[in-house]
């Protein structure tokens, strides 16, 4: 099982409301210092066997036409590679 | 040929609303309506297409964004770009600019709200399918009814729209929902294709709507292929 995550985020020339009505919230149930908020998405895509060369170049032109889009979005793709145990590697970093 | 003759398809996705209104219009118009089911790759030998308002696969992801793949659109696509007439009102505008048949993206509104209420437009360009039977500078009254009618794309693009007079209405007097220079509609290079936010088929009759201006979105439509 390979893992692909994909996070898209607003532009940051795009106005993002939802991210300002987070801010807003934020500000009023006390944290201090809240300079900006962004909202965006995560996509979390289990892939049975690992990702093949061909499949890595279509989940690229999916993130650009479908998971984004490129006018007010940028993405990012990460592919976790297959474990030796056929499971998920461990992520690189964590709590 | 008469208008009657004309068939205009009407599209309905899951989460469309507004299909049995823009329907209606088209047959108010004179014309005949012919449903289209998403699903479906065929276009049942029509002249024209709306695709209606509403909230396509529950807005899922972004609005129109997953529509967009329906098979209906592929042979929407394909005929646009042979000068088929295409109209997509509020829901079928974002369709429109996901599917890259038309520029720009439609956000959510900068000040959050759902907004209704009806809008005064004023008609900038008469050089498109749908709006033939309007004069430049016109100034009508049609419902917005959207939580995400926020219209953005590039200065450059913006440039590129006004300079080609591709811009099709704008808001007049306040600008519901925070679009880019007050666009409420555009249009493609060739005209056959039209994206507005406003739902002109809500204002076709005076006994329900604000106005009949609406009515006459679905007018041009019939008259440019009657004639054509």
């Amino acid at each position: 099982m390979a893992r692909v995550v994909v996070d898209v985020m607003l532009k940051p020339e795009i106005l993002d409301p939802q991210g300002r009505a987070v801010h807003q919230a934020l500000d009023r149930l006390g944290l201090v210092g809240v300079a900006q908020v962004r909202q965006g998405k995560h996509f979390v895509i289990d892939i049975a066997g690992d990702v093949s060369g061909e499949q890595r170049v279509l989940l690229e032109q999916l993130c650009a036409e479908l998971l984004s889009n490129p006018v007010i979005e940028d993405y990012r793709l990460v592919i976790e590679p297959e474990s030796p145990d056929g499971g998920l590697a461990a992520p690189a970093s964590g709590s | 040929m008469t208008l009657t003759s004309i068939r205009v398809g009407v599209v309905t996705f899951p989460g469309s609303l507004d299909d049995d209104d823009a329907a209606r219009a088209v047959r108010m118009a004179g014309g005949t309506a012919v449903s289209l089911w998403h699903g479906d790759a065929d276009l049942r030998g029509v002249d024209a297409v709306v695709l209606p308002g509403g909230f396509s696969y529950g807005d899922y992801l972004r609005c129109g964004a997953i529509a967009r793949f329906a098979p209906v659109m592929s042979v929407v696509i394909e005929r646009a770009a042979s000068g088929m007439p295409v109209l997509g009102i509020c829901n079928g505008f974002q369709i429109l600019c996901e599917s890259g048949l038309l520029p720009g993206v439609l956000t959510r509104n900068d000040h959050r709200l759902f907004i209704c209420r009806d809008q005064s437009l004023i008609v900038e360009s008469t050089e498109s399918s749908f709006t033939r039977d309007f004069s430049v500078g016109e100034r009508i009254v049609i419902p917005v009814k959207n939580g995400e009618g926020c219209y953005v794309a590039d200065d450059r693009v913006l440039d590129e729209l006004e300079g080609e007079g591709r811009v099709v209405v704008r808001y007049a007097d306040v600008n519901p929902n925070g679009s880019r220079r007050d666009i409420a509609g555009v249009r493609n290079a060739p005209g056959n294709v039209v994206g507005l936010m406003p739902h002109p088929e809500h204002a076709i009759e005076s006994l329900t709507g604000a106005s009949t201006d609406g009515l006459r979105f679905f007018t041009s439509a019939l008259h440019g292929l009657v004639n054509a």
